[in-house]
């Protein structure tokens, strides 16, 4: 095994990790007033490392830690792009608060970071770094308005349950480790497939547990109403997405190839947890009041078709990748248009201040309408296209009643969002809204944008490049 | 001489330490500064287990992924500290309870 190999293969990481390390150190000489300039640092470094990762070869490297492969490759670029996002429109609401501060954008940069090492993880060590990096940025990120009450319960709540995840995710690698023999994917399923032992279903339901807390699935869902309400918008734009991703890789790679050739093992935990969160998704959001509590629940029931994704297996993979770009940039488009949405200066948060919207702002509501039809699924915007993937891959794997259960929950789901839109667009407005600030605004419309009819560019793209990058996935 | 202690002693406190670190996060109801400890609890835990399995199998990767466990735990512990400190800030209390302004 080359050092040469090793360090080719890792760029992208090398390039987030040094440049994060020197941009804190220019932050720390200009102070919080070199914000917009450390921003556009951390763009510079995420846009640099997207081409180094879509540029890469692929292999194996540090002695099968780290694995480049297409689909590790496909989840990078998606979530470099991502976090850019994220900084833009976290340096417009930080500017607008007056609570500008040069962490911002370097703690996104390192949360990068941390989910590019967990789509690339080839090893129980790797794994855990990885997960730990994202998920500790993501903390400091979710209680980063020091001065809110709210933002600091959201990061408490979230480090809290987040810990407690990591650390039965670690027990569960422990188990795996001693009954296995090996910190190695690979290893791992070799040694399991010859013996199989209730020790290592033991470390593997630990294993799954824990990262079903990450991606937020049932029932392992139930810090993330609150997180989503309390926090930032922007970093929940973020969290809502990007971390969720990078989880759902890690955890298809593990079971697929951890645990190849024993799928019997794994198969029904992943579809029950699947069931599990469509159905509290659906149900769940059905109460709310909050707008980003709809939007968590909504979350929580999306992860369930993530998963059945994962449950089918092979097959499921390219379906996990199409339908995480377009979700991420359905939840980017929604939180976009909660943060450009504000009346005497408060943010908009409850779900009937949004009553009358039409008559205030046309654009915005057209954006929310058709990023709300897209998320609940109506043919032909983008979530219609990222459920019709998931489901196809299901029935494939011969999965139908679950597939079916998944399309019943959805059904359930539409409720809520019609529900908005009925109050958008035909009730009276209570009081007049302030002038939506242009970079929310904006990334909002290019989101609806794409749910239609930019997602045919989109599929017509991408379709053939996540199927070939599935291809050699799992192996 | 202690020619009877085997892997599966270590195993047996390293579960018995894990589940009371569980539960010191679910039972405990007064202090958060107890889930932090807690934590910790459940990461040695781990620890333990990791160590016990890299010398029964004679395998040293265990043991360099409880250096990083031990790292990563020192992290947390900075992390999860500096947020209690912007709750008490803003709260003027730690009390696991006060930690309700958002619910439903």
């Amino acid at each position: 095994m080359d050092l040469n190999l090793s360090l080719q293969l890792s760029i992208p990481e090398l390039i987030l990790g040094i440049s994060a390390v020197l941009i804190l150190v220019f932050g720390a000489f200009r102070g919080d007033k070199g914000m917009t300039s450390v921003s556009a640092l951390c763009g510079v470094a995420l846009i640099a490392a997207a081409f180094a990762a879509a540029f890469s070869a692929f292999g194996k490297g540090y002695n099968g830690s780290l694995v480049v492969d297409g689909v590790a490759v496909f989840a990078k670029v998606a979530i470099y792009i991502a976090g850019l996002f994220i900084i833009v429109l976290g340096q417009g609401y930080f500017d607008r608060l007056n609570n500008r501060r040069f962490e911002f954008p370097i703690l996104i940069l390192l949360a990068t970071l941390g989910m590019s090492v967990m789509v690339s993880a080839g090893d129980l060590i790797a794994l855990y770094v990885g997960l730990e990096l994202q998920s500790l940025a993501l903390y400091v990120l979710a209680a980063f308005r020091r001065d809110d009450a709210r933002s600091s319960e959201a990061g408490l709540k979230y480090f809290v349950l987040g810990a407690l995840s990591s650390g039965l995710l670690l027990y569960g690698a422990s188990l795996i480790y001693g009954f296995s023999g090996s910190m190695n994917f690979v290893e791992i399923a070799r040694y399991t497939v010859a013996n199989p032992g209730v020790g290592l279903i033991f470390g593997l339901v630990f294993l799954i547990s824990g990262l079903a807390f990450k991606v937020s699935a049932a029932p392992f869902h139930m810090w993330t109403p609150d997180v989503y309400e309390g926090a930032p918008t922007p970093v929940v734009a973020f969290a809502a997405g990007a971390p969720k991703f990078a989880a759902m890789v890690l955890l298809a790679r593990v079971l697929q190839t951890g645990f190849e050739g024993s799928e019997h093992s794994w198969q029904q935990v992943i579809l029950a947890l699947s069931v599990l969160s469509f159905l509290v998704g659906g149900l769940g959001g059905l109460m709310q009041k909050d707008f980003k509590r709809l939007l968590a629940y909504s979350s929580i029931a999306n992860m369930g078709y993530a998963l059945l994704a994962i449950a089918a297996g092979q097959s499921g993979v390219a379906a996990l990748l199409l339908f995480f770009v377009m979700y991420m940039i359905d939840t980017l488009g929604l939180f976009s248009a909660q943060m450009a949405l504000k009346r005497n200066g408060e943010p908009v948060s409850r779900i009937d201040q949004l009553a009358g919207l039409a008559k205030l702002n046309m654009p915005l509501t057209i954006a929310i309408t058709v990023l709300a039809l897209s998320v609940l699924g109506m043919p032909p915007l983008s979530g219609f296209w990222s459920k019709y993937f998931v489901f196809g891959a299901a029935i494939q794997g011969g999965l139908w009643g679950f597939a079916a259960a998944g399309l019943v929950a959805s059904v359930i789901a539409a409720f809520y969002y019609l529900r908005i839109l009925k109050l958008m667009w035909f009730d009276a407005p209570p009081s007049d809204l302030d002038a939506a600030p242009a970079e929310a605004k904006w990334i909002s419309y290019a989101s609806a944008a794409f749910a239609f009819p930019g997602v045919a560019i989109f599929l017509w793209l991408a379709y053939d490049v996540a199927q070939r990058a599935a291809i050699g996935f799992g192996s | 001489m202690t020619p009877d202690i085997g892997l599966a002693h270590f195993l047996a406190v390293s579960a018995i330490l894990f589940t009371i670190g569980v539960f010191g996060i679910f039972v405990n109801r007064r202090n958060i500064i107890i889930i932090l400890m807690s934590v910790e609890l459940i990461l040695l835990a781990v620890n333990i287990n990791f160590v016990a399995f890299s010398s029964y199998l004679h395998n040293v990767q265990g043991q360099v992924m409880a250096m990083f466990v031990l790292t990563v735990a020192a992290a947390e512990a900075a992390v999860g500290l500096a947020i209690l400190v912007t709750f008490f800030r803003n709260r003027g209390d730690i009390a696991v309870d006060d930690a309700s302004m958002m619910k439903g």
